[in-house]
């Protein structure tokens, strides 16, 4: 682990203006943000951990706890909203059992909320792993989250 | 690719790209946008490639001819395929199309009729893409080159007379005259404060202090505007071009793209032009040998709103969270690391080449009085055409709306339509009218912000849409200051009571008293604009908050706890469709005969609402 | 110096002053809960706003933040003002309706009690404690942790925090009191830390943390025995 946070860090030739990029690399190599590394990166910044710790808890792109292998995300923009995001989002929490911002206790899922990818004309639309789903509706969203693993409780498909 | 040293190089080299293509021959523009490519527009790119090889057309269609371009803005018919020098437009293009498009129109110049635009009201077809009424009254000088350049190509931008600002401004003009062009132009910040971007550099290019920066606030946060973002995917050139020549007139060596998180093919794109600009030698020391350097850097947000304000941005950039300073001192004097800083937000960079290569004088002649040049507004929510359109000032919302926009679909009334973002308001049909420059729109209490657009129809709760931009800020305020953090908060629980049918008459006034004093007392523009969705809601659809706590009804049935669905049995076939997706069993009955909905399980998430094609679902 | 109107009258102040320490030195009161003369500007808690009218244009400022300005007209009672003083008020005595300090703010404005919900947690965010520790005492040991209604002052992580020296100049300059410190046996306890304290030699009474001690010798580079005895004993 020490050796990855060096090599990140050095990437941005140890620059403390960099943080924000830096923790993004550290989330990307180990999936969330463990709380070694980022003691690693306080010594090898030279900046207080209460300050990486205030940056990694004030932006949203930031876990501190391991996230899961499927990311949903709920574009909750405008567009999305009046086009009933909410609704979805609300399914989807029941579906999975967590709000948005937790993981699944197995793991399988994280579940968050996000405000406009910029895809307005599509929306409502949740995004699987990276990839935008347009014009979601609730039973289309039974259909992708059963594609993910998920045991989805409907007689829908009979 | 060596470096162009020289204006004279320059040229040269755009000569020789230009004559590679013949203006005559086949491109095809497939839009690479983020819209598109979520429905599978790179698929298409691909098969038309292949379809090309395979039909033995790769004489007429070279395959630097298929262009993957940025978003030319009719999102809501995508993916888009283009085909010049005709500009035939096709529409909603899968990739089952592709064979046909191939030997058909590019083999034969054969029209596919089905792909084309088809005038809802009077059933034309329309081939061309300028002649759709979509773009007819657009002017598109910022966006309009999006269709013919390959995002990730610098030649295809210089080939269309990129960079030739710069050399303009590198070669005839001081630096003083640049920005005394800018200012003629009566350029205003589009990011939302409407501020003058030249004497914003006036002011940077005067002030003490050393190095000073050139910054492009590129974190567009306003949930339903994408403007930047697709200027920044689809010509990241332009916005470099820019900033350039500001750092130029300014005195900046130093500049920085500050990027919002959630727009990855954004970074890929700009990062991806700064590496092709410095090849070039249009960034880095001794630009175009004029003896001026000048490079930037691109930085990543991590996903918080409140970094679209200049001082958060700036303490975002130096590695901390985007907390808010007091900004009694300018960010022209003390911006970045207190050094004298221009700001300035994508689409005004973007203007900033289109100034100078066709000066002040033909800039201003666009717009009105107060608000000169085009605008880009993200056209978003109950509207049927979704999409970017780039307009000049003065146009009034109800020719973006109608005319461009198409109006609001499936025979609904058009409501409001929301400008400014979080800190925007809510314009109601009566003021349709009006023509859109910053200062109508502020009078209305709404703003221009950064260009969204969001229309709302019957179907929308002006309540439910006031709350949700409140829940919005609430997660958004950095939590600083008093009136912001906790005022938003307590306005947004009274928003609650409200729309769940428990407000009380006194509360309006709670919130007309609150929302001035948190407007007064917040530290930045976040909380001091805050109250303004609940307060032009108020103001224009105050019957809508008063039949929520006096009759407990919510008008557009939105909000949950005021309503109730039932089904309707003159309509329902009793094809089990609703019972088969509810998820707490509250429909029920036997396929074949009418069914019900028990309103004590309901959870009124709509499901049944969404999945019933009878239009037996009702909500009362 | 400068020259001003406050409340009508002329004042006068060094340039650089802000308005607030202005208003001090002329006995006029101002309220505010996260300004301190030993810390860097801030203003966060938005109690002390004013109303300033220069070149005909009138609007709220922080008066801890803001400078004396010649032939500035500040305006500390306005009607604006007010509000939004009773609105901070309310809506801090939401998150603690108890402390005497909040409480005879409130009653100086006139604010009898909030009438916002509860939101009870007893920190208002003035930051005194984490700007103190980073700026004074400069070891930034504590810090916010996330943002908007759910930022609070914490330890890195809520453990333990290692750079923590023990001083309490967290727990003296609370406004609020609501950052506990207790001594007990030779040993202090803060942000749920035992901290061992120092004997003194000489007297055998215990003086200081023991980490503060070794954080100053390393500081100022200063010989070991400084540190042995207390004060008084020195």
């Amino acid at each position: 682990m020490e050796d990855k946070v060096r090599e990140i860090i050095s990437k941005y030739d140890s620059d403390k203006a960099f943080l924000v990029p830096i923790l993004q690399d550290v989330q990307k190599e180990f999936n969330h943000l463990p709380h070694k590394a980022l003691h690693r990166v306080s010594v090898f910044l030279d900046v207080p951990i209460s300050r990486i710790y205030e940056v990694a808890t004030f932006y949203k792109a930031f876990s501190l706890t391991p996230r899961g292998d499927h990311q949903l995300t709920v574009c909750i923009g405008t567009a999305c909203h009046v086009r009933g995001a909410q609704n979805l989002t609300d399914h989807i929490e029941r579906i999975l059992g967590i709000k948005p911002g937790e993981t699944s206790g197995d793991l399988k899922f994280s579940f968050d909320t996000v405000n406009c990818v910029g895809a307005c004309a599509l929306g409502p639309i949740l995004e699987a792993d990276g990839d935008y789903h347009g014009k979601m509706t609730i039973s289309k969203s039974n259909k992708l989250l059963k594609k993910l693993g998920k045991k989805v409780v409907t007689d829908e498909e009979d | 690719m060596k470096k162009i040293k020289t204006l004279e190089e320059l040229e040269q080299f755009r000569k020789e790209i230009q004559a590679q293509r013949d203006p005559k021959k086949t491109v095809i523009s497939i839009c690479a946008g983020t819209g598109c490519l979520a429905l599978g527009s790179k698929k298409i790119a691909g098969a038309i490639k292949e379809e090309i090889q395979s039909q033995g057309l790769s004489l007429k269609v070279e395959l630097s001819a298929i262009k993957e371009t940025g978003c030319p803005g009719f999102c809501e018919r995508g993916p888009i395929v283009v085909i010049y020098p005709e500009g035939t437009c096709y529409l909603g293009v899968t990739v089952e199309d592709v064979p046909e498009i191939v030997s058909k129109t590019i083999a034969n110049n054969e029209i596919i009729e089905r792909l084309v635009y088809k005038d809802p009201d009077t059933k034309e077809r329309v081939v061309k893409d300028s002649e759709i009424p979509f773009y007819k009254k657009q002017q598109r000088y910022l966006l309009g080159k999006n269709n013919f350049i390959d995002s990730k190509s610098i030649e295809d931008y210089i080939r269309l007379g990129g960079y030739s600002a710069l050399a303009k401004a590198l070669s005839a003009m001081k630096p003083d005259e640049v920005i005394q062009e800018v200012i003629d132009a009566d350029l205003r910040g589009r990011g939302g404060g409407g501020f003058p971007a030249g004497w914003k550099w006036h002011s940077t290019r005067n002030a003490e202090g050393d190095p000073k920066y050139v910054i492009c606030n590129a974190d567009e946060g306003d949930p339903g505007a994408f403007m930047d973002r697709a200027l920044l995917e689809g010509n990241p050139h332009s916005v470099l071009e820019g900033m350039i020549i500001g750092a130029y007139a300014i005195g900046s060596r130093d500049g920085y793209i500050y990027v919002r998180n959630e727009y990855p093919l954004a970074v890929t794109n700009a990062t991806l032009a700064l590496d092709q600009a410095r090849e070039f030698g249009l960034l880095g020391e001794n630009i175009l040998g004029s003896g001026f350097g000048f490079d930037i850097k691109i930085m990543r947000g991590g996903g918080a709103f409140v970094c679209g304000e200049s001082s958060a941005l700036f303490a975002s950039l130096e590695g901390r969270s985007g907390e808010p300073r007091a900004k009694y001192i300018h960010a022209t004097d003390k911006g970045l690391w207190d050094k004298p800083t221009s700001l300035n937000n994508v689409e005004t960079w973007a203007n900033v080449p289109l100034i100078i290569n066709k000066g002040a004088k033909w800039y201003n002649g666009i717009g009105t009085e107060g608000s000169k040049g085009t605008k880009i507004f993200s056209l978003v929510g109950k509207i049927s055409n979704t999409g970017l359109v780039e307009v000049p000032m003065g146009i009034t919302l109800r020719e973006i709306i109608y005319d461009i926009g198409g109006g609001v679909p499936g025979g609904k009334k058009f409501k409001a339509v929301q400008t400014g973002g979080p800190s925007g308001g809510c314009i109601p049909a009566k003021h349709l009218d009006t023509p859109v420059d910053f200062d109508e729109l502020t009078k209305l209490g709404s703003m221009m912000g950064s260009g969204g657009m969001i229309v709302m129809d019957e179907n929308n709760c002006m309540v439910d849409v006031a709350n949700y931009f409140l829940k919005f800020l609430e997660e958004e305020s950095c939590g600083k200051c008093t009136p912001c953090r906790e005022g938003i908060l307590q306005m947004r629980k009274i928003l609650d009571l409200i729309t769940s049918g428990e407000g009380k008459e006194e509360d309006l006034d709670t919130l007309e008293w609150m929302g001035q004093a948190i407007i007064d007392g917040s530290l930045c523009a976040l909380g001091g604009s805050a109250p303004n969705p609940v307060i032009t809601t108020m103001r224009y659809f105050r019957d809508e908050y008063e039949a929520h706590i006096r009759d407990k009804k919510c008008p557009a049935g939105v909000c949950k706890a005021l309503i109730k669905f039932s089904i309707d049995p003159e309509n329902c076939t009793g094809c089990h469709l609703c019972a088969r997706i509810c998820p707490v069993e509250a429909a029920t009955g036997e396929k074949k005969e009418i069914h019900t909905i028990d309103d004590d399980i309901c959870i009124k998430c709509r499901a049944c609402y969404e999945v019933c094609k009878f239009d037996a679902i009702k909500i009362m | 110096m400068v020259t001003l109107t406050m409340d009508g009258r002329k004042i006068e102040a060094p340039e650089g002053a802000t308005l607030l320490k202005a208003a001090n030195s002329a006995n006029i009161e101002i309220p505010q809960l996260c300004s301190n003369e030993e810390l860097e500007h801030y203003g966060a808690c938005r109690l002390c706003v004013v109303e300033i009218t220069h070149k005909n244009r009138t609007r709220i400022v922080a008066s801890c933040i803001y400078e004396v300005a010649e032939g500035l007209e500040v305006n500390t009672r306005s009607e604006r003002v007010l509000n939004v003083r009773k609105l901070v008020i309310e809506l801090l005595l939401a998150r603690n309706p108890r402390h005497p300090s909040l409480l005879k703010i409130a009653e100086d404005l006139g604010v009898k009690k909030s009438r916002f919900e509860a939101e009870i947690k007893g920190c208002i965010l003035c930051g005194q404690c984490i700007r103190t520790c980073r700026e004074v005492v400069g070891v930034s040991a504590i810090g916010y942790e996330g943002r908007g209604i759910n930022k609070r002052v914490a330890t890195p992580f809520e453990e333990s925090p290692p750079d923590c020296i023990a001083c309490g100049s967290c727990h003296f300059v609370c406004p609020v009191d609501v950052i506990p410190m207790k001594e007990k046996d030779g040993v202090r306890n803060i942000w749920k830390t035992d901290f061992p304290l120092q004997k003194c030699e000489s007297c055998g009474r215990y003086f200081a943390p023991v980490k503060q001690l070794e954080y100053f010798r390393e500081q100022y580079n200063l010989p070991p025995e400084q540190f042995s005895k207390c004060t008084h004993c020195r």
